[in-house]
């Protein structure tokens, strides 16, 4: 939560905010895309009462994504740990609800900051390592971590997950219902701010030095740049994203299993993120959503029948990329005219 | 001290079904650049070949394990030769999306034709018996793993140095263009060499078929250890494969027996201190 407090303050005080301003070479305004976001999910909750348990996981999973985004597609680094942060967040999250107070906003606070410890702890060691050795790495710190959490099963409840616990009043006066109504607006609103956050943060000065590293490491360590600190400050900055969507799960489901720390987990974050598309945070998104609605039509038919979806919906993907079917499309309706 | 050959022996055995599994995905990472994780579904693909083969049509292990291997190699040549050769010159991310999604399809057509099941691979009566050597008695299958493994090792080796095969695989991996100009049959080399390492996976999966139980999931499942080898091991370096598969088999097995509780803890810690150490593979500073 320091960390990103931090560069909030720095992305508020950064000079390119003016709309009018001819020098700046944005064209959408920050909250632009948070507010439309907003108006659709608030509009899915009003049309869809009977679906608020998958919008809600919708809305977590976005948040998720859009933190692996965050280190993905904005700083480059292939990572499948990324579980890790999400799970300690929930577990951080659900402990606290247990032992210490019920309060869902400072339980989200927890995890937030259980996200950001655990990836600026273990940034320092893993963004030594580029590439093949950095993605093998990742796998080994969740899986760990993973370990770590069956072992500790007096804190964690290993296999049988950690559950009994009860959220208290929202800001001390909205109970959380049986419907889930709650529980979706909940998890919207954190999503549009943390959307908001984020998108300041990759248009801020440093977001910009992130995605210059990205571009050509050498290149920006020859203007400079500190490229491992900047690397660093972005991957704590995603793990508390993805602690607060842990925070989020932990609390509108009442339940915190293993399973949220397990590699399946990373790598469907992934598949999500590249369907939406990788570097551009609304496609994290939409790739969760379109992910998770497949997944909730295709696997209420049959499980493994979903296997056979996605598998296709990859390699598919990867075979006609959307950018090339676009241009495909572009290009025959422009020779027929 | 019963304890410890224990460990020994099954870690040993362990650490080459990783090998024979790994070696595959070593090769074609390391040297023809291309990222494979359908490699796991290969070893399934094997595994559950001997399994149908011995149960439902009653054939012998024997004749079963070479057809398996044989099949998983030409299922291996048949893919890289319709689809997977279009995405050597692609992006790692695009290899690893497409092989992770034919993963997936392979997974739910194993469990379409098979159902979801843990299949079991019926040894013969003088492998599931135990071999005595005098100072103890030891099971036949494990020793049998372990003179495979060492074989496999030993041929890889011998092919890549020290045939004409070798010479052009490591030339094509050098300057397609150039060895191709040569007069080099490229296209068949690396179909070729992409169809053995799927078969040397097959094999695998048959090996292992008693630590690593055959069920759909299987592809996934153990697709992470076997990363892990070629990561630890170096890509493309087959002693080094070997030396991580043997160290890291020994340590999981020791830590199943000594401290079953702690999960896969000390197996991926070693990882992450061998490639904080060496993170271009043991066998290279």
């Amino acid at each position: 939560m320091n960390a990103l407090s931090l560069f909030k303050t720095r992305a508020l005080a950064s000079p390119q905010d003016g709309d009018g301003d001819a020098a700046s070479p944005r064209c959408a305004p920050a909250w632009r895309a948070p507010l439309v976001m907003l108006a659709l999910g608030l509009a899915a909750c009003l049309l869809l009462p009977d679906q608020l348990g998958l919008l809600t996981r919708i809305f977590i999973m976005g948040l998720f994504v859009l933190s692996l985004d965050l280190v993905v597609g904005i700083a480059g680094l292939a990572t499948l740990g990324h579980a890790a942060m999400f799970g300690v967040g929930a577990y951080a999250a659900g402990v606290f609800a247990l032992r210490v107070m019920p309060d869902p906003l400072v339980g989200l606070a927890v995890g937030v900051l259980a996200g950001a410890v655990l990836a600026a702890a273990t940034g320092a060691f893993l963004l030594r390592y580029q590439g093949f050795t950095f993605l093998m790495l990742t796998v080994a710190v969740a899986q760990m971590v993973l370990s770590l959490a069956h072992k500790a099963r007096d804190w964690t409840g290993g296999d049988d997950g950690l559950s009994g616990y009860v959220m208290g009043p929202l800001l001390g006066q909205f109970q959380f219902d049986l419907e889930g109504r709650l529980a979706a607006f909940y998890a919207l609103a954190v999503l549009v701010v943390c959307f908001y956050a984020a998108r300041r943060l990759v248009d801020s000065p440093f977001g910009m030095a992130v995605r210059g590293i990205h571009e050509n490491r050498a290149r920006m360590a020859a203007l400079g740049t500190p490229v491992y600190r900047r690397l660093w400050g972005m991957y704590a900055a995603a793990g508390a994203l993805a602690g607060a969507a842990g925070a989020l799960s932990a609390q509108t489901t009442a339940v915190v299993g293993l399973d949220s720390l397990s590699f399946s987990l990373s790598a469907e974050a992934l598949v999500m993120l590249i369907l939406g598309g990788a570097g551009r945070l609304s496609g994290a998104l939409v790739g969760a959503a379109v992910f998770l609605v497949l997944h909730h039509t295709a696997a209420s038919i049959n499980p493994y029948h979903w296997l056979f979806v996605v598998g296709g919906l990859l390699m598919l993907v990867v075979l006609v990329s959307p950018a090339k079917a676009v241009a495909w499309l572009r290009n025959r309706r422009g020779g027929r005219a | 001290m019963i304890t410890f050959s224990n460990i020994l022996i099954d870690g040993l055995a362990y650490g080459m079904v990783l090998f024979v599994i790994a070696v595959g995905l070593s090769v074609t990472l390391g040297l023809m650049r291309f990222v494979n994780l359908s490699h796991g579904a290969f070893a399934m693909v094997g595994g559950y070949c001997v399994a149908l083969l011995t149960r439902e049509l009653q054939w012998s292990f024997w004749i079963a394990v070479p057809l398996a291997v044989l099949a998983t190699g030409l299922l291996g040549a048949l893919l890289e030769a319709l689809v997977l050769r279009h995405l050597y010159q692609r992006k790692e991310l695009d290899q690893v999306l497409f092989t992770i999604g034919l993963t997936f399809v392979l997974i739910a057509s194993t469990n379409a034709l098979v159902g979801p099941q843990v299949q079991m691979v019926q040894l013969p009566p003088s492998l599931s018996g135990s071999v005595d050597l005098g100072f103890r008695t030891l099971p036949a299958q494990r020793l049998l793993v372990i003179g495979v493994g060492l074989a496999v090792a030993v041929l890889a080796a011998l092919t890549v140095t020290r045939t004409r095969f070798g010479i052009w695989l490591r030339a094509a991996v050098d300057h397609a263009g150039t060895a191709s100009t040569l007069g080099i049959p490229i296209r068949r080399v690396q179909c070729l060499t992409f169809a053995a390492g799927a078969a040397m996976a097959g094999l695998g999966g048959v090996l292992g078929a008693e630590v690593m139980p055959l069920e759909p999931y299987y592809a996934l499942k153990y697709l992470v250890l076997v990363l892990v080898v070629v990561a630890v091991g170096g890509m493309g370096s087959i002693a080094g494969s070997l030396c991580a598969a043997i160290v890291l088999g020994l340590i999981e097995t020791a830590s199943k027996y000594l401290a079953s509780d702690w999960g896969s803890l000390f197996f991926f810690a070693a990882m992450a201190l061998f490639l904080a150490w060496r993170p271009n593979g043991l066998l290279k500073r």
